[in-house]
């Protein structure tokens, strides 16, 4: 499997393609729907966001133990969905090349994706505890004021994953693909052809 | 009178543990199962991380997905007194001890209460002349919790609508609550104890046969469709969308036909408890109502 260096630049983004497996190593952040709103509101106001900025922005709310430092237990991705509103702007505003979470992203996300040359990689939700395993420390914890699943972690990561290339810089999207694809099969099962 | 071996608190941090850490052995085999016949590589590869994810969770004690969902409580039979402190008090233990993601927050102002009760815990009781007390846990992740839908059908609506009813809701949750899902079925009651009975369906192992012969074929006839749909794990596409249906039904008004639909993402965590008068206990991962 394809091992590629955190956080991804263009380049790297552009040279995946739908249905790619990777893993990841290198330095990751997570951020869920607190952290996209306190990031976009301080590039509002005209302020710089060095702790998204220009990051491979996990979807992820982790548990963390407080024992001799911070212990990552379980990381596996949340909905990212939640993001799609904030999505758009993320990717164009915040310089993200790298978008690691579950269950895809609207389309207008996407459009801002092929733009910029950004891709969105599927982790297995719930996969909490293999993924956990690939995170070997945690570097800073920003805004803790948020909370445990809110805070954005910046995670040093070895060989992460295993992630799923589901919307690529060049237009095309697992979800998609298999929202037709089921779309269709209905389709045919109601007409009593399947 | 119950014989208690060690306080309902100690079991309900147990329940939590069990329930947290190790998949219910069917929920296991029917995914292993889907392993075996998926023909999509994406998907075989999902549904292997998944696999890989509950053994290290399982060998290492650890919480299966670092979303611990939000506890909720059956208790059946006899009702101890004092119960729901019980539940409160082993929650937060149970937050701490193994750990758990500390998710209850306030609906308005989002804070979050740090112990996963807040306001209170969620807890259903089904009081009964049964010799013994039964306590289950169902942790609600919020990606499937998120996909709930209740529709107050027409009664002319038949079978067919309902069928419709939860494909559609499965279909168009696509990725969100983690397929391969555990869809739960309410059907009839009000609307309040449609959801209930949903989500009690998800108590159910996937390898006990339902008792009444009409929801075993609407179980049956709603797992082929949803799995011969094409969404997949993840929503990524294959043929595993769904591990197992299970529907209870309960009388309804005259006027009425609720049918309310509960999701179980793939890590469909639940374990129970049966502390009996003469005092023997017996831990399952799954209860039948």
């Amino acid at each position: 499997m394809r091992v590629l260096q955190a956080p991804l630049d263009e380049a790297a983004a552009r040279s995946l393609h739908a249905g790619d497996a990777v893993l990841l190593s290198g330095v990751i952040v997570t951020a869920r729907d607190k952290a996209h709103l306190r990031a976009l509101s301080m590039a509002s106001a005209g302020e710089e966001v060095p702790e998204l900025q220009g990051a491979t922005v996990y979807h992820c709310g982790p548990i963390v133990q407080e024992r001799n430092g911070y212990e990552v237990i379980a990381a596996g991705p949340t909905t990212s969905a939640r993001m799609n509103m904030m999505g758009p702007r993320a990717v164009r505003e915040l310089g993200i090349k790298a978008v690691i979470g579950k269950g895809g992203m609207s389309k207008e996300t996407h459009d801002a994706m092929k733009e910029r040359g950004c891709v969105y990689l599927a982790a297995t939700g719930g996969a909490a505890v293999t993924l956990a395993e690939g995170v070997k420390r945690v570097l800073s914890r920003s805004w803790e004021d948020l909370g445990m699943a809110e805070s954005v972690w910046e995670l040093e990561v070895k060989d992460f994953g295993p992630l799923v290339v589901a919307m690529d810089s060049h237009g095309r999207s697992l979800y998609e693909e298999t929202e037709a694809r089921v779309n269709e099969r209905m389709r045919l099962r109601a007409e009593g052809k399947l | 009178m119950i014989i208690m071996p060690e306080s309902w608190e100690d079991i309900v941090l147990r329940l939590l543990r069990a329930a947290q850490t190790r998949l219910p052995p069917d929920v296991k085999w029917a995914l292993e199962a889907a392993a075996a016949w998926e023909s999509d590589p994406t998907a075989r590869s999902q549904l292997g991380a998944i696999l890989d994810n509950s053994s290290r969770a399982e060998f290492l004690v650890r919480p299966m997905c670092q979303d611990t969902g939000l506890p909720v409580f059956f208790v059946k039979g006899r009702i101890p007194p004092g119960i729901e402190a019980s539940i409160a008090a082993g929650v937060a233990r149970a937050t701490a001890a193994i750990p758990l993601r500390p998710n209850a927050v306030d609906p308005l102002s989002r804070e979050v209460s740090g112990d996963n009760i807040g306001s209170g815990p969620l807890v259903h009781c089904r009081p009964s002349d049964a010799d013994y007390t039964e306590l289950s846990v169902l942790p609600k992740g919020a990606g499937a919790e998120n996909m709930s839908r209740l529709a107050m059908l027409t009664p002319s609506d038949g079978d067919d609508v309902i069928k419709d009813f939860v494909t559609r809701t499965v279909l168009q949750a696509g990725g969100r609550p983690c397929p391969p899902t555990v869809v739960g079925v309410g059907i009839g009651g009000t609307a309040d104890a449609c959801m209930a009975l949903a989500k009690e369906a998800l108590l159910i192992p996937l390898d006990q046969e339902n008792p009444d012969p009409r929801l075993r074929r609407l179980e049956e006839e709603l797992f082929v469709a949803l799995n011969s749909s094409g969404l997949g794990p993840m929503g990524l596409g294959g043929d595993t969308t769904v591990l197992g249906v299970r529907a209870l039904a309960a009388s309804c008004h005259t006027a009425s036909l609720p049918v309310a639909v509960n999701l179980n993402c793939w890590a469909a965590r639940r374990a129970s408890v049966r502390v009996h008068s003469d005092g023997t206990v017996e831990y399952t991962q799954g209860a039948f109502p």
